[in-house]
């Protein structure tokens, strides 16, 4: 279940837009131009079952985002989805680990407050028993000139 | 035929005989007869592995996806409170204070250890460093790597974390830490092979009661920590996943 952002969650001025998610979610989205920096030596990392629902999170995941661990776990992963995105970048994400291989990119992620933090993502699909139980993401620091080539590059693809 | 155990060898050299204490404890215990081996590089252990001559093993993490699933091995135990973190420091001289002001072309510091040089690479990436553009240095020690960086030999070392905290005082006070990890779920694992797997419950239960008598207490001591934790198969093929997508 993905809940409407609320005004009050909210820090600083803010603009608004609705998004068409994965699996038919609407979700209107509130977001600011606030950066939260990637902290230094972590990781924030995440499993999620065949259809993108979050399993487990760390702590790096629950503090970067914002989020409570009981509000992540259930929730789709495009709880993070901001919309500067372009859905391309997601689209070649699920292409990729759903034919069995690991996918990377770079990645502006939203946060509850509806901030936002770059990362360098990698996915890779959890096989158990030669199937696939579920998809384990995770997230390193970016270095900031692969950021500064996404910020041109990405509203090209919209 | 006797079984034969090793392990990781980027052990601190004080725990030497405490490897061979833990080995007697162990076959002890168990009734069986292990041999422990030690290889002096890692090169020479993975060739064991690859020829099946190794029954236990006390595992490096980047080794874990290599010994479940080309090997059959199984985790039995971890150390508890120990995950493998790593530093990357500098000359306390250098001016540098953030891994993203580092240049391309840097004299990277290294030991063989293969899950420490990979989480010291991936924190050199905010500053667009990769295997490609630094020159690597490898030495057979952190203190070598360490002593490198005070002559200036080199720019930047990775540390074990734990390695670096047991530098001498003298020795830190002429570095500076630019980023020390904080990933928590690394780990060295101790392993069983496919010829002791039937015997896995019973071992795991003896190597987790082992803090519960004072024998015992002494055997840990001497390898430097307190007591051995239960693992998982999950936790093991969750830690091989989150170093699959570290290594890329």
């Amino acid at each position: 279940m993905l809940h409407d952002m609320k005004p009050e969650d909210i820090v600083g001025d803010y603009q608004e837009i609705t998004l068409n998610l994965f699996g038919n979610i609407t979700r209107r989205i509130l977001y600011t131009q606030i950066e939260t920096p990637y902290p230094d030596g972590k990781l924030i990392v995440s499993t999620t079952d065949i259809n993108g629902i979050i399993t487990h999170v760390n702590k790096s995941f629950v503090e970067m985002s914002g989020y409570t661990e009981e509000e992540l776990i259930n929730a789709p992963h495009s709880i993070l989805r901001h919309p500067d995105m372009p859905s391309a970048a997601f689209k070649d994400l699920w292409d990729t680990i759903q034919r069995g291989n690991k996918w990377q990119g770079y990645v502006k992620n939203l946060r509850k407050d509806g901030g936002y933090y770059w990362v360098k993502a990698t996915v890779i699909p959890n096989v158990r028993n030669g199937k696939v139980t579920g998809y384990t993401s995770v997230r390193r620091k970016p270095s900031r000139t692969q950021v500064e080539e996404c910020i041109k590059l990405y509203p090209t693809l919209f | 035929m006797s079984n034969v155990f090793t392990i990781s060898p980027d052990f601190s050299p004080d725990h030497i005989s405490g490897w061979y204490i833990f080995n007697t404890w162990l076959q002890k215990q168990t009734g069986e007869a292990i041999h422990l081996e030690m290889y002096d590089d890692f090169h020479s252990q993975r060739e064991a592995i690859k020829n099946d001559k190794i029954d236990l093993i006390y595992a490096n993490p980047f080794d874990a996806a290599m010994l479940v699933r080309e090997k059959g091995f199984l985790p039995l135990v971890k150390p508890a409170g120990r995950a493998d973190e790593a530093i990357i420091a500098v000359n306390a001289n250098n001016p540098v204070e953030d891994v993203a002001h580092l240049s391309p072309g840097i004299r990277v510091a290294v030991t063989e250890d293969p899950d420490v040089h990979l989480m010291g690479m991936i924190m050199l990436e905010p500053g667009d460093l990769d295997a490609g553009n630094v020159e690597t240095q490898v030495y057979d020690t952190y203190v070598l790597v360490a002593k490198h960086l005070l002559r200036g030999d080199a720019d930047v070392g990775i540390f074990l974390a734990e390695a670096y905290d047991d530098l001498s005082n003298i020795i830190k006070s002429q570095l500076k830490v630019l980023v020390r990890s904080q990933i928590s779920v690394i780990h060295h694992s101790l392993m069983i092979g496919p010829k002791l797997a039937d015997r896995r419950d019973e071992i795991k239960s003896l190597l987790i009661d082992m803090s519960q008598d004072d024998k015992g207490k002494d055997v840990l001591k001497g390898l430097g920590f307190d007591a051995w934790m239960d693992v998982e198969d999950e936790e093991m093929e969750f830690m091989i996943d989150l170093m699959d997508t570290l290594n890329t």
